[in-house]
């Protein structure tokens, strides 16, 4: 045996010696040395089968050379490689042959046509004509296998990839292989599509034009598109992605693989989107509110908006300012508008969170985790929403790490979520009350107890509810901190660049660079000068203010209180009491169509710039088209906003923005553009660093429910009334009316049947919702999913209230 | 007809008795042969009783020693393979291939329904010896008379305390559970059985690194054996080593069981001796086949199930011994012999076997899915008489896709060609694949002119032509 | 909508407790909605899905793959002739030819009356009795066309005991419960069964 470090083994490929990992197939180590070996069923980020027989290649291991499938052949020390030889060639050539001999060639009409692998490979190693002078296979053409997937049998040929996808990655085998033999087809069960949130993966993995996806068809011919890399932000997951486009039009997105995110995966949310971006009905002019008809938004010019702002934001003064919103915003549109509320208009009300998140002093003092890192914990604690409906891809890799046996998760909540299937073991318990499960499971003999104290901890933590305050995710970070002092965390907040916003310093007390108002850095103060040196209100203080009449002028920085914020009294009537509402968004949203002066910024896709995930990974945002003519980027907005205040706030491209964010940002020094740029950073650069000391409140217990009543939960869901999914054609229709779901012996102790109409009953509205029963929820617990087309779950909720409780009556 | 001798059964149909030793058969004779109370009155569970006298490490010595060589079709012994569980990985299973359905085989099928005790004090046995948690016993899904017998020896066999809990009072327990397959001939191949077992499509795994002895069922290790290599078990423990490696030769002792259908005078099952019995023994033998139907002339032969290459008359004296059979070009396999005489229509004979293969391929690798069936139709259109000789040329050429190389074959002396010995080469995950090719590769070498005269008159025809023709 | 009778759904439990993993039953709870109603039914396989844990395309993808499950309705008798080589020598094929114009349909056609399906079917392990049928997966051996045609007389008259499609084995595996050692998952055992007194004999 050789003496060499067990780390390699040498594989000699092509006459060239290759250095390989130990256990790694033979056709990922050639991959590494630049040697393409043809493929079809081989996919680098799921389980090889075998079954195309395209990677075959002569191998010899001692006992002379034999044909063996490149993707099932692990790599062994002195393994000798002709990937070019006769009998390769042949074998190639023969494969090829089968593969066509069922294959329609309509490629002139086929989306994949051009960006085939079975086009480019049969040109590569092909044999140049078929003999096959039989019938070909015929199937019905194309069938829908979901909303958004098209089959065609026709061209299928059966690698297992979509399949395989589904079940091993997905968790969702909703797709299989049917029949036997030349009679195989992929497909459903009748009636029960490919619902799954992760289907447009299975077009893009598809080798040849079986699957493709319906926003897509016929939309584009693959030489005719544009692409560049991006990063995704429908989330915060901050998912690696390529935009393409066509004359100017957003067409389809791909997942770029990349380690430390996506792996190459996109949820279908993330993928399809795009349509919002194209749409008709996006907002592309300034409004400002008729002073005849207060009902009307009447179009103007942008002098005439921005001064109608300067003016209310003048008219108000520096303390009676607030600014809700901004992580929809860029890295750099963030913090031009963190500088124009601090330095020119001098107001710390600033909150990019929508009272649905965490305080930002805590998001910013946590012990950091990567997905990574929770990929490889001995085990992952959630504690918070759903993350197959929230944060997609980072459920998928969670899923899959857990699957692999590679990590452990144990879920702590008060509904079932897609965690369930895969965890090893889900505690429910009641909203409000995760932090005294998990100090029960600490104290008792439970052996996770011991698997929590001696391995390694990733904690993800959020808020399960949005009838749920804060307080009880922090109460957990509470029993954690003082349990299980080694856990990391990362935070499952909503909202695409919600990260890089409270890095900016889009929340009240917090400064650029994870700083607080009360110890900015030296570089900041020499370069900002003035700010306010005490900390500013949060969403929900803002609103509140705003009722109390101590805030005038609100700013809606992407933001839709009345859809996202818990509490939607409470939103409609600061609505109501504040003088002005300025509002800058890509839609006119409900919250938008209250505005006095309405603002249309530019869209993802149309900038560029930088975003940050969950993570703190920093990565570049490309932009694609051009934006339409009437719309200006955010930090442009800001800069002319300043500069119609009497202020300056020094920014004038978005290069300028960041240098100047990397000097007076200490998290960020040494993050320069030219790094950020630099192709081998195109997974972002993991920026972990804070100068902010974690400091969390006393454990709170949470209230008693009344025998009467049941405790409101309500989680988002991927499908919902948001602007994203309602401005996107293909995807507005997926989001289901909701119902009230409730466990059946509460529903009969209340002498509900299930499906009726009932009365339901909180602090702050009685509406009639339909209840439905469901023995997966809690006894004691009423379910209703927030901002679903029909039910708006935040009319019910209180947002200062620890937990929201509701009665229902019969009608 | 010639006097015969042997003895066919009434109530075992296709059996025949004969004057060889008989270890796994020995018992036909009974009508009541599958009942417990025969079993025990004729030594029934007496191998099992000295077996659990023994350590099981001595069980498996003793089995290893007695070469009892698998009897499904690779020909494996039996002994060597138990020793391929990885120490200390458990629980390890059995899974019994009772998926008889190479085509001319037929054995198991008969030990399962006349014999089914027999077979299952060979599972109790083999668990014993390799330390087995869990036993399952795969039956063909179309053999529902098997599935009866074998069910109410199993009922009586766990009602008597051979199976299950502290088998006869010892600390040795174990279930045998019952499973019956839903017709799929792919699941007969070992790790398709387990795919099965599991659930899923019978679709082989890949070996490496599937080899079920370390990674089977459930990612277990896992010993799958043939029906008819358990079922030597009692005997072996029963008799001792010596007086089995006493029958047959030393490197394929014991007997076989040997199904021959076909064109000869009497069709059926035999027990022979192994290792010495030749071909002629058993095809013109007054005893055993007793010659061609109708006196006819032999024109080839199928020596091991549908998937090998056939024989003719000039590999007769041949033993069932594979290391002489292999190097002549074919392989003993499953121990089934199909018998062509001169009437024979040779490329329609094997577009039977060819079809069979197509349309029992999986699906999983293209080879097979896409040129198993493409290979019938190319086949289909010669027999009848549509097809070009350039036909003849792509059948080989489709072919080699999925066997690359030279094809096995025997020889022919008469035209001086020698044997190309087996295995074959391909780029298949099984032998599915290759096995619609077998019978193609061996009717056009043996006989090429019969296909020459199929495609006479044709050598004009353009593909065009062809194309739409079939279609 | 439930399919299975409350007898099966007893069974069903019964048989799933015997497997490891209660995947492994899926085949054999095919073959109780078969013996059921004859044929395999979308609610069939939905209720399969749910008691062994899966989803229905899952429980199609298996069931498809095997051909003695029918996903339309059959004969009451099923009746495979085979084709393969050792009966095609000795007269499959004119076998075929009598049954298609006895029962008037070709193979894989069902009579008017749903009494009879007449397939062609692959090796059936009675080569020397060749040409040989199964009816309802029973053996027929040596079957000439006359005797073809006395084996349907036989089934169309009451005076037989071949059970109807979907039927296999009329005895079940019963295992005593003080007998049953129970199934042995993976996972659940980390050593050696206890008669290998750990020593091994690896």
């Amino acid at each position: 045996m050789s003496d060499k470090p067990p780390s390699e083994v040498t594989v000699t490929i092509n006459g060239v010696e290759v250095e390989a990992r130990p256990g790694e197939m033979l056709i990922a180590a050639a991959d590494r040395a630049g040697v393409h070996i043809p493929r079809f069923c081989y996919h680098e980020r799921m389980s090889s089968v075998g079954m195309c027989r395209m990677c075959l290649v002569d191998i010899d291991t001692g006992r002379g050379p034999m044909l063996q499938p490149s993707c099932m052949a692990p790599v062994s020390e002195g393994m000798v490689v002709d990937t070019e030889s006769e009998d390769t060639k042949r074998a190639q050539e023969g494969i090829l042959e089968f593969l066509l001999v069922n294959h329609p060639l309509d490629c002139p009409v086929c989306d994949k046509g051009g960006e085939c692998p079975l086009q480019d490979q049969t040109m590569a190693y092909g044999p140049g004509e078929s003999r096959f002078v039989e019938e070909k296979r015929h199937f019905e053409k194309p069938i829908p296998i979901s909303d958004l997937v098209h089959l065609d049998r026709e061209r299928c040929i059966l690698c297992d990839r979509c399949t395989r996808f589904a079940d091993e990655i997905a968790g969702d085998p909703l797709i299989q292989f049917t029949e036997r033999g030349n009679s195989m087809q992929v497909l459903t069960f009748p009636d029960e599509p490919f619902n799954s949130y992760f289907s447009g993966n299975t077009v893009q993995i598809c080798p040849v034009g079986a699957l493709t996806a319906a926003p897509y068809r016929f939309k584009a011919r693959p030489w005719d598109l544009e692409q560049v890399e991006s990063t995704c932000t429908t989330c915060s997951v901050g998912c690696r992605v390529a935009v393409e486009s066509s004359r100017n039009e957003l067409v389809r997105y791909l997942g770029v693989d990349v380690e430390s995110v996506n792996h190459g995966w996109l949820c279908d949310k993330g993928r399809f989107d795009y349509e919002a971006i194209n749409s008709d009905e996006r907002l592309i002019s300034p409004l400002v509110r008729d002073n005849q008809d207060r009902h009307q938004l009447l179009g103007t010019d942008w002098g005439s908006a921005l001064a109608r702002a300067a003016e209310a934001i003048q008219q108000a003064g520096p303390q009676r300012v607030g600014i809700i919103g901004g992580s929809r915003l860029t890295n750099e549109d963030a913090y031009a508008w963190a500088k124009l509320a601090r330095v020119v208009i001098g107001t710390d009300n600033v909150d990019a969170q929508l009272g649905d998140g965490l305080p930002a002093e805590v998001v910013l003092s946590l012990p950091p985790a990567t997905i990574a890192d929770a990929c490889d914990a001995d085990t992952v604690l959630i504690v918070g929403p759903d993350l197959k409906e929230e944060l997609p891809i980072l459920h998928l890799r969670l899923r899959v790490a857990a699957t692999k046996g590679q990590t452990k998760v144990i879920e702590i909540g008060p509904i079932a979520t897609g965690a369930e299937p895969y965890a090893q073991r889900s505690i429910r318990c009641r909203s409000g009350e995760a932090a005294k499960t998990l100090t029960a499971l600490l104290e008792g003999d439970d052996p996770l107890g011991n698997q929590l104290r001696d391995g390694s901890v990733v904690v993800v933590l959020g808020r399960a509810s949005m009838a749920e305050s804060a307080t009880p995710a922090l109460d957990v970070a509470s029993v954690i901190r003082d349990r299980l002092p080694h856990a990391t965390f990362l935070p499952a907040l909503r909202r695409g660049n919600v990260r890089g916003a409270l890095d900016m310093g889009l929340a009240p007390g917090i400064l650029p660079g994870r700083t607080t108002i009360d110890h900015p850095s030296e570089s900041l103060t020499s370069r900002w000068q003035t700010f306010p040196k005490k900390a500013g209100l949060d969403t929900t203080a803002m609103l509140q203010a705003v009722v109390a009449g101590q805030l005038d002028t609100l700013i809606l920085l992407g933001a839709d209180p009345l859809h996202d914020f818990p509490d939607r009294t409470l939103a409609a009537e600061a609505f109501q009491h504040a003088q002005t509402v300025i509002a800058i968004d890509n839609f006119v949203t409900e919250s938008v169509g209250q505005a006095d002066v309405v603002m249309p910024s530019t869209a993802y896709g149309e900038q560029g710039g930088t975003t940050t995930n969950i993570e703190g990974r920093i990565s570049r945002l490309t932009q694609k088209i051009t934006p339409p003519s009437s719309t200006r980027d955010d930090w442009m907005i800001a800069a002319e906003l300043a500069w119609r205040l009497g202020g300056d706030i020094g920014l004038s491209s978005r290069e300028e923005i960041w240098r100047e964010i990397e000097q007076v940002a200490p998290s960020h020094a040494g993050v320069t553009i030219d790094r950020i740029c630099a192709p081998e950073t195109h997974e972002g650069i993991l920026v972990q660093g804070s100068s902010i000391e974690l400091s969390l409140p006393t454990p709170q217990e949470p209230p008693v429910v009344d025998g009467y009543g049941l405790r409101l939960v309500s989680g988002r869901k991927l499908w919902d009334a948001g602007t994203g999914v309602s401005h996107s054609p293909s995807l507005q229709h997926l989001a289901e009316e909701s119902m009230l779901r409730v466990h059946p012996s509460d529903l009969h102790r209340l002498g509900v049947s299930s499906g009726a109409a009932v009365r339901v009953i909180s602090t702050r509205t009685t509406e009639t919702l339909l209840a439905v029963a469901d023995d997966t929820i809690l006894r004691g617990t009423a379910v209703l999913p927030f901002n679903q087309p029909g039910s708006r779950a935040n009319r019910f909720i209180d947002a200062t209230a620890l937990v929201n409780d509701i009665r229902i009556e019969t009608l | 007809m010639t006097e015969m001798g042997g003895t066919p059964i009434p109530h075992a149909p296709g059996f025949v008795a004969n004057d060889t030793p008989r270890i796994v058969t020995a018992r036909f004779d009974y009508e009541d042969s599958h009942t417990l109370e025969r079993y025990e009155a004729t030594g029934g569970y007496r191998g099992l009783r000295k077996a659990l006298e023994r350590t099981p490490e001595e069980v498996q010595t003793q089995v290893r020693d007695a070469t009892l060589l698998g009897r499904g079709g690779a020909g494996f012994p039996a002994g060597v393979k138990w020793g391929f569980c990885p120490p200390g990985v458990w629980p390890r299973y059995l899974v019994v291939n009772g998926d008889e359905s190479e085509p001319g085989t037929y054995k198991d099928r008969l030990l399962m329904e006349l014999d089914p005790h027999q077979l299952i004090e060979g599972c109790l046995i083999a668990c014993y010896a390799v330390g087995l948690s869990q036993c399952f016993l795969y039956i063909r899904g179309e053999m529902a008379v098997a599935q009866e017998r074998v069910a109410r020896a199993l009922n009586d066999a766990y009602s008597a305390g051979y199976i299950g809990k502290n088998i006869l009072d010892t600390e040795f327990s174990v279930d045998i559970i019952l499973h019956w397959g839903a017709g799929a001939y792919v699941v007969g191949e070992e790790t398709a059985l387990i795919e099965s077992l599991e659930g899923n499509r019978g679709m082989p795994r890949l070996k490496p690194p599937y080899f079920p002895a370390s990674i089977g069922l459930y990612g277990q290790p896992t010993i799958v054996n043939n029906v008819e290599t358990l079922s030597n078990l009692p005997w072996i423990l029963e008799h001792g080593v010596e007086a089995f490696t006493g029958i047959g030769t030393e490197s394929s002792p014991g007997t076989r069981m040997v199904a021959v259908s076909g064109h000869v005078q009497r069709p059926g099952v035999y027990e022979i001796v192994n290792g010495t019995t030749t071909f002629r023994d058993l095809l013109y033998s007054k005893e055993m086949c007793g010659g061609i139907r109708d006196d006819n002339q032999l024109k080839a032969f199928v020596p091991g199930g549908g998937s090998a290459p056939w024989f003719t008359a000039d590999q007769l004296d041949l033993p069932f011994e594979a290391s002489q059979v292999g190097p002549q070009g074919s392989m003993l396999g499953s121990g089934a012999i199909m018998v062509m005489d001169e009437t024979t229509d040779i490329p329609a004979a094997a577009l039977t076997l060819t079809k069979f293969y197509a349309h029992e391929s999986c699906g999983k690798c293209v080879p097979c899915r896409e040129g198993g069936t493409w290979l019938e139709q190319i086949l289909r259109r010669v027999v009848d008489g549509r097809g070009t000789p350039r036909d003849l040329e792509l059948l080989i050429e489709v072919g080699e896709t999925i066997c690359p190389g030279d094809f096995p074959h025997a020889a022919i002396p008469s035209k001086g060609i020698e044997a190309v010995p087996f295995p074959y080469r391909m780029t298949t995950i099984c032998f599915v694949g290759p096995s619609a090719f077998a019978p193609i590769h061996s009717a056009l070498t043996l006989f090429r002119e019969e296909f020459e005269a199929k495609v006479a008159g044709n050598e004009n025809r353009t593909m065009i032509e062809v194309a739409v023709d079939v279609r | 909508m439930k399919f299975f009778s409350e007898e099966n759904l007893e069974l069903a439990d019964v048989i799933i407790s015997r497997y490891p993993k209660p995947r492994s039953a899926m085949i054999p709870l095919l073959h109780l909605a078969q013996e059921q109603v004859g044929w395999v039914t979308d609610d069939a396989m939905a209720e399969i899905a749910e008691l062994v844990g899966t989803t229905s395309a899952e429980v199609l993808g298996t069931c498809s793959f095997y051909e003695m499950f029918k996903r339309h309705q059959v004969g009451t008798y099923v009746i495979n002739i085979c084709a393969t080589m050792s009966c095609a020598l000795m007269g499959a094929e004119e076998l075929m030819e009598h049954a298609e114009r006895r029962l008037g349909v070709k193979a894989g056609g069902t009579t008017a009356d749903g009494m009879f399906t007449i397939e062609g079917a692959e090796c059936q392990a009675a080569c020397t009795e060749a040409p040989c049928l199964q009816v309802n997966y029973r053996h027929r051996y040596r079957v000439t066309p006359d005797e073809f045609d006395s084996i349907i007389d036989e089934l169309s008259s009451t005076d037989h005991n071949v059970p109807d499609h979907g039927v296999l084995s009329q005895i079940r595996q019963h295992i005593p419960e003080d007998r049953f050692v129970g199934a042995v998952p993976p996972g659940d055992v980390a050593s050696a069964p206890v008669w290998m007194h750990d020593e091994g004999v690896d």
